[in-house]
């Protein structure tokens, strides 16, 4: 909106307003001030796009994304990963006869083993996963099916869940801890690796069950109500978990610091995947020593097997399970 | 006065008019489309996400971002960069657009926001929303950390996403901007540093620790922002918006120049070569005015005064524009007094050649090849 006195410049050294009544007193002029703001001559650093600016950046970018791209490559393609389905859903899979009659209310476990042999040795730390594909943790409804201060340990959400966790929210008229259905889809196959050495005994192999979740999550997001000691008693009065087998506060009575809400199984279920086909952190073989590959292959004349032995999945609720062994390094 | 009151615009005298047209009209008209180009670009890019990210999550409606990101995306990180550019831009500045007034042509056009504009601002945003979903994906697909722990998990890529969304259309405003005053840049940079503080304040500790089911995403900028290939994926994407928007912008610069672009170029090379205006001539006027009626019988010697070969300013090539009579500017102009104004209508100053001849009709536009 053009104020009627204009500035026209320095011309204009007159009011053009009606400002000049003839009158004594201060009559003020309605001119803008002269400064560089209102006047629109602030100092500005004014771009364009020369060739002699565009090309030489074309170059500079290309000049390094190529080499971190490359570099990142083979970074990446010398990770060695090897990946194992037992999911049991062919006929001709280890894990299909049992897996088969499974649901989550069976009484026996459902026990296979699947006997696989490394092609080359891994070294340094092992990570081993287990994948799951076409699971949709990241359904709206699913993602905010969980209460968060409950599992912060507040006492009062421990005894009337959030409204989210609907319809797994309460059970048998108690509360249920965790509640959500996140929690209740809690992956639960155990699995264990064996090696076979040339005498062909098993050798069970040492798997590290804690230091998998974010330091932040174990410390500060998930919580045990009324400290990590007398879990039985600080639960009392919730009931587990409508799919689970054992409670909450049952999921490992060997350590304390890893029971109840902060196991560390729990908390890496808890953080939900970004996409449907996902691998979570199951356990760590540490590496043995600088020399030792972790896990060596078999050089014998009969091939050596490495053998897993997992409690399944329930498979109505269509997972397609399979580990991954990964040396340490940042996978892409 | 009541015309005045219920009128948009009102000024005392026509010559006013100039002003009002080539230089605020036009510098309003550029400011609000570009204004509206980016805001549609800036909300498509940010919703056409989402419309990628269904196909991944059961077309459940899960938002890609952050529930705050997507709160304060329109309100703190990317309103005050809008604003600046939208009070502040310029192409060329007020002399330069009185010199050159078929600057004001595309206004006349509707040339800057169109259905056309539109189109082509609705396919920009596609473009960006397919690289800004589908880089993170492949990125986080089957990442994990170098301590094995979780990368891949919703809310790291959530934070993944919408840093890459924020660095790329901050960029692009970077592009679309043309006069960068200090507030513009101040805004800009600011608003990216608010992003990063406030993302950090809402993901600590003490925010989750008073309200857990408000502030769900505890941890997550300091574990995943803290990997190199995060960041690697924020500059890869960033670059990727952006690249193919600065060449075609340079192809078209270069290839079939707008009269902007034209002018823009003048402008630089005008600072490049030429010594900066406050350099006085050495024989200084009082007054600067030329205009003036004077009646006589007979010529006189009104040819020889208004020549002006007694004053020793050179007539430099001119280009186009337009003589106005009575009044002068300050800065740099190809010609410096009224020269050729003729009550008469009589081409004056036949000798000097360079002088513009000019008619009682003193404002109109010169539609010049050369330039």
């Amino acid at each position: 909106m053009m104020a009627s006195s204009y500035n026209a410049k320095e011309e204009d050294g007159h009011n053009s307003g009606a400002s000049n009544n003839g009158g004594a007193g201060v009559v003020k002029s309605k001119k803008p001030d002269n400064t560089a703001f209102k006047q629109q001559r602030l100092p500005a650093w004014q771009p364009i796009l020369t060739a002699g600016t565009v090309l030489p950046a074309f170059f500079v970018i290309g000049l390094i994304f190529i080499p971190i791209g490359i570099g990142l490559y083979v970074t990446s393609n010398n990770i060695k990963e090897y990946e194992i389905d037992y999911t049991g859903a062919d006929i001709n899979d280890a894990c299909y006869n049992c897996a088969k009659n499974f649901s989550w209310n069976s009484t026996m476990p459902c026990v296979c083993s699947v006997p696989f042999t490394l092609e080359q040795p891994f070294e340094s730390n092992v990570f081993m996963y287990y994948g799951l594909s076409n699971f949709y943790q990241n359904h709206r409804r699913y993602v905010k099916s969980r209460d968060d201060s409950q599992l912060n340990g507040d006492r009062s959400a421990l005894a009337n869940p959030s409204k989210e966790c609907e319809p797994y929210r309460t059970s048998e008229g108690q509360p249920i801890a965790p509640c959500g259905a996140i929690a209740n889809s809690l992956f639960n196959d155990t699995l264990e690796l064996y090696y076979i050495d040339s005498n062909g005994s098993r050798n069970m192999i040492p798997l590290v069950k804690k230091g998998i979740a974010w330091w932040t999550d174990k410390h500060v997001k998930f919580r045990n109500p009324g400290g990590n000691d007398n879990l039985t008693v600080a639960f009392q009065g919730t009931s587990k978990p409508v799919n689970w087998r054992k409670p909450v506060f049952e999921m490992d009575p060997s350590d304390p610091e890893n029971n109840g809400f902060i196991n560390e199984d729990f908390i890496v279920w808890m953080r939900t995947a970004a996409l449907p086909t996902f691998r979570k952190l199951y356990r760590i073989i540490q590496k043995k020593s600088s020399t030792t590959p972790t896990l060596p292959r078999r050089v014998q004349i009969e091939p050596g097997t490495l053998t897993l032995r997992d409690d399944h999945y329930p498979c109505e609720l269509q997972p397609t399970p399979n580990i991954a062994d990964t040396p340490q390094h940042n996978r892409n | 006065m009541q015309a005045v009151l219920s009128s948009d615009y009102s000024f005392a005298q026509f010559r006013f008019l100039q002003r009002l047209l080539l230089v605020h009209g036009r510098w309003s008209y550029l400011r609000m489309c570009k204004f509206l180009r980016y805001f549609f670009y800036k909300n498509f890019t940010f919703t056409f996400v989402h419309f990628w990210f269904a196909f991944f999550c059961g077309f459940s409606a899960q938002t890609v971002y952050d529930e705050w990101f997507i709160t304060l995306y329109n309100l703190v990180y990317t309103a005050l960069p809008v604003l600046g550019m939208s009070l502040f831009d310029q192409d060329v500045n007020d002399a330069w657009s009185f010199q050159h007034p078929q600057l004001y042509v595309p206004g006349q056009l509707n040339l800057y926001f169109s259905k056309k504009a539109f189109f082509k601002c609705a396919l920009h945003s596609g473009y960006c929303s397919l690289v800004l979903f589908f880089i993170p994906y492949a990125a986080v697909h089957d990442t994990v950390r170098g301590d094995g722990k979780d990368v891949a998990d919703y809310q790291s890529f959530a934070l993944l996403t919408q840093t890459c969304l924020l660095f790329a259309v901050t960029i692009q405003l970077g592009l679309e901007m043309s006069y960068w005053t200090a507030v513009n840049t101040f805004f800009v940079l600011g608003s990216l540093a608010m992003y990063f503080a406030v993302t950090f304040t809402m993901y600590s500790d003490g925010m989750f620790l008073t309200l857990p089911s408000a502030f769900p995403f505890i941890g997550t900028g300091r574990n995943s922002l803290n990997q190199p290939n995060i960041w690697l994926t924020i500059l890869l994407t960033s670059i990727l918006c952006v690249l193919p928007v600065v060449t075609y912008r340079f192809l078209f610069i270069q290839l079939c120049p707008t009269i902007n672009d034209k002018v823009m170029f003048k402008v630089r090379q005008a600072k490049a070569t030429l010594p900066p205006p406050p350099r006085r001539p050495r024989i200084r006027r009082t007054s600067s005015r030329r205009s003036g009626y004077a009646f006589s019988h007979a010529q006189g010697y009104g040819d020889l005064v208004t020549s002006g070969r007694f004053l020793r300013r050179p007539a430099l090539p001119r280009s186009s524009g337009f003589a106005h009579a009575g009044r002068t500017t300050t800065s740099f102009s190809p010609m410096g007094r009224s020269a050729g104004y003729s009550p008469t209508g009589r081409p004056q100053n036949a000798k000097v050649a360079d002088v513009e001849v000019t008619s009682l009709q003193m404002y109109r536009t010169i539609q010049d090849a050369a330039l």
